[in-house]
């Protein structure tokens, strides 16, 4: 599904990934861990195609395309979506007005809205003064409407009280469950034959592994990546003897 | 002065033939194209829900008709015939001297409306008056007069607009509001003009003791200038007012708005807000608070967004501080679309045009208050209507 080769991307002057490789098959859910800094929000907007992330070297696949030069809104188009960690917030756009403008019937709004405990924020402008455990809800509801193959999620749960994260790890685990065109209920677009979802979600808990079925770990480290294994075995060892060891594997 | 000469000149400019129009018993013999050029203006030709009606084509009287008990409308002419003491509301708030305009306005006179609420009286639906320039090159110098008697309500909504095909003109507007002790008056405009017309308006406001002024103004199509800042005095302890303007310059269209809050009753409260857009040409948005006596509070809000095209935006705040312990602010800032904003709406899966498309919207979406639901999905209508052509 997601195919990386050796990608070297810049911002602000500044290489913040380098010889990056990564390969998320179709239906697999793989998890990104990694110290503060170290490059794993800039790896999903650059997947995402944010164009202020500049991509120096390397390649990006999608089902096969090289989708490298693609405008955001193509990736969008093609199947891509993203949970953002600190999304901007859009004046005057009421946040049911941007679900139904993402694809969502317009009765459906709220019934989708529902699910997520988030209907009383359908009139609110689009993440104006929303807390963050409310910006992570917001985010997932727009998935739920955008319903992409590709999922990209930027610490969906950090920041979410104890209670509601069972919810929040409910709604991605849903989010990535294979879909026939029944999975797309709530679209407009045209319904999709039965496809497989992936899902690359950054954490640093872990606490969504008790949620969704991950299926391998990465930890990035100084924008590469250090090590692929099990996502388990990689956050015990993580709190165990922190992101220093992960440098050893990446020198030795 | 090289301005009064400035002006002569554009009063000179527009001498066209004048013409006279009959009466219009029923609206619905309105043609069509005359129609839509009305709804733009926010004129509801079915009157369905509109208390009163009031339509003036350049410089006659085509339509006057009040269904509401207690709400007089008619053409200023009949207005001072019918009540002697409306002298003493004539030229009282604006100066004949003032300019050249409002000299043209009371030595050229062309009517104008009446609109009075009598006391506790509250209109039940929208009073509308429409002024409608349906000649070329010709000039309409009007005088309106406007009362809601103590603790009336009065809800208004004046369009103007050009007819199809009427290129050019001038129109001078000369408007004085008195809202009396407990009275409410909510007053939206919505201008739809073309792009050789001048625009003149020159009004001012008294406000009692409680009562609550809520002016809305409205353009989004091209215009050749427009000029107007009125003024609203809150004389009255406990006065409120509210000045809303929504403006969208596209290349040619050169707007100057500002307003103006006086504070001199106690405890008396004013905003003013302002949503400027320039795809092209050029804005002055102005502000202007005073207050007068201590404990006052008001808030002045310029917001500017410069689209392609080369245009600019001015905003000018003005606060006046007279008196100790008051409270006045100002907030202003002039810019582009912010570009995580467009990229946030991509990364769902909307073009660069749809999300510029739509933040702008969000953009001119101040929720203003006093306006009746219809009217929000009609400016809202308007909004997308003047982005799709002109943004
Ligand atoms: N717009 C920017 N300008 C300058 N530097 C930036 C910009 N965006 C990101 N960076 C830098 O790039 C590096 C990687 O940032 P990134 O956001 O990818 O980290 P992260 O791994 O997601 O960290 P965290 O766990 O704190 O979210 C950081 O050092 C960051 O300061
Ligand atoms: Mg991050």
């Amino acid at each position: 599904m997601l195919h990386i080769e050796d990608l070297k991307v810049q911002i602000e002057g500044r290489v913040v990934l380098d010889g990056v490789n990564l390969d998320v098959p179709e239906g697999k859910t793989h998890v990104l861990f990694g110290p503060n800094g170290s490059g794993k929000t800039s790896l999903l907007m650059t997947i995402m195609g944010f164009e202020e992330y500049k991509v120096l070297r390397g390649k990006i696949y999608f089902r096969g395309e090289d989708i490298t030069g693609l405008p955001i809104h193509e990736r969008a188009k093609l199947g891509i979506g993203m949970s953002f960690q600190r999304p901007p917030s859009v004046d005057g756009l009421k946040l049911g007005e941007l679900i139904h403008l993402i694809g969502c019937e317009e009765d459906k709004v709220e019934e989708i809205a529902s699910e997520i405990k988030f209907e009383h924020f359908l009139n609110r402008d689009v993440n104006v003064g929303f807390s963050g455990g409310e910006i992570k809800r917001s985010e997932l509801l727009q998935l739920m409407a955008q319903q992409p193959d590709l999922l990209l999620f930027d610490e969906p749960e950090s920041g979410v009280d104890l209670e509601s994260i069972v919810l929040i790890g409910k709604t991605i685990s849903d989010l990535l469950k294979e879909r026939d065109g029944g999975g797309r209920r709530y679209c407009l677009k045209k319904e999709r034959e039965k496809r497989k979802r992936s899902g690359l979600i950054i954490t640093h808990t872990g606490h969504i592994l008790d949620y969704v079925d991950a299926d391998e770990g990465h930890v990035i480290y100084n924008g590469r990546i250090a090590c692929e294994a099990n996502p388990r075995e990689i956050l015990r060892e993580i709190s165990a003897n922190g992101y220093e060891e992960c440098l050893r594997c990446l020198t030795q | 002065m090289s301005d009064s000469i400035d002006n002569k000149k554009i009063v000179d400019r527009f001498a066209g033939e004048k013409r006279e129009h009959s009466y219009i018993e029923d609206l619905d013999s309105v043609s069509t194209a005359d129609k839509e050029r009305m709804r733009l203006a926010g004129i509801d030709t079915t009157t369905r829900e509109r208390s009163a009606t009031y339509l003036q084509k350049d410089h006659s009287l085509v339509h006057c008709n009040v269904t509401q008990e207690g709400l007089e409308v008619m053409d200023i002419k009949t207005a001072l015939e019918t009540h002697g003491w409306l002298n003493e509301y004539v030229w009282r708030l604006v100066k004949p001297d003032k300019d050249e305009f409002t000299k043209q306005a009371d030595e050229v006179p062309h009517l104008g409306y009446f609109i009075r609420a009598l006391p506790g009286v509250k209109s039940l639906s929208p009073v509308q008056a429409c002024l409608y320039l349906a000649t070329d090159s010709i000039s309409q110098n009007v005088h309106n007069i406007i009362i809601a008697e103590e603790g009336s309500n009065l809800h208004i909504i004046t369009g103007c607009s050009t007819a199809p095909g009427v290129a050019s003109g001038l129109h001078i507007g000369v408007s004085e509001f008195y809202v009396k002790k407990g009275a409410t008056v909510s007053f939206t405009m919505i201008h739809n003009w073309s792009e050789g017309v001048v625009v003149r308006p020159r009004s001012s406001i008294r406000v009692e003791e409680n009562g609550r002024f809520i002016n809305n103004y409205i353009v989004l199509n091209p215009v050749e200038s427009i000029q107007m800042y009125p003024s609203t005095h809150l004389v009255g302890d406990n006065a409120v007012t509210s000045l809303n303007s929504i403006l969208v310059a596209p290349k040619g269209s050169h707007l100057d708005i500002g307003g103006r809050a006086v504070l001199s009753g106690k405890n008396t409260r004013a905003e003013i807000i302002a949503r400027a857009i320039t795809t092209g040409g050029t804005i002055y948005s102005r502000g202007q608070i005073v207050g007068e006596v201590p404990g006052v509070k008001a808030h002045l809000e310029c917001k500017g967004l410069i689209l392609e095209g080369g245009g600019s935006i001015i905003a000018i705040p003005e606060l006046e501080g007279r008196a100790e312990d008051l409270e006045l602010s100002h907030e202003a800032a002039v810019g582009r679309i912010n570009q995580s904003e467009i990229n946030y709406l991509m990364a769902r899966g909307l073009t660069e045009d749809e999300a510029v498309g739509v933040i702008v919207r969000g953009f001119l979406h101040v929720d203003i208050e006093g306006l009746p639901p219809e009217l929000k999905e009609e400016i809202s209508r308007n909004i997308q209507k003047s982005q799709k052509e002109y943004l």
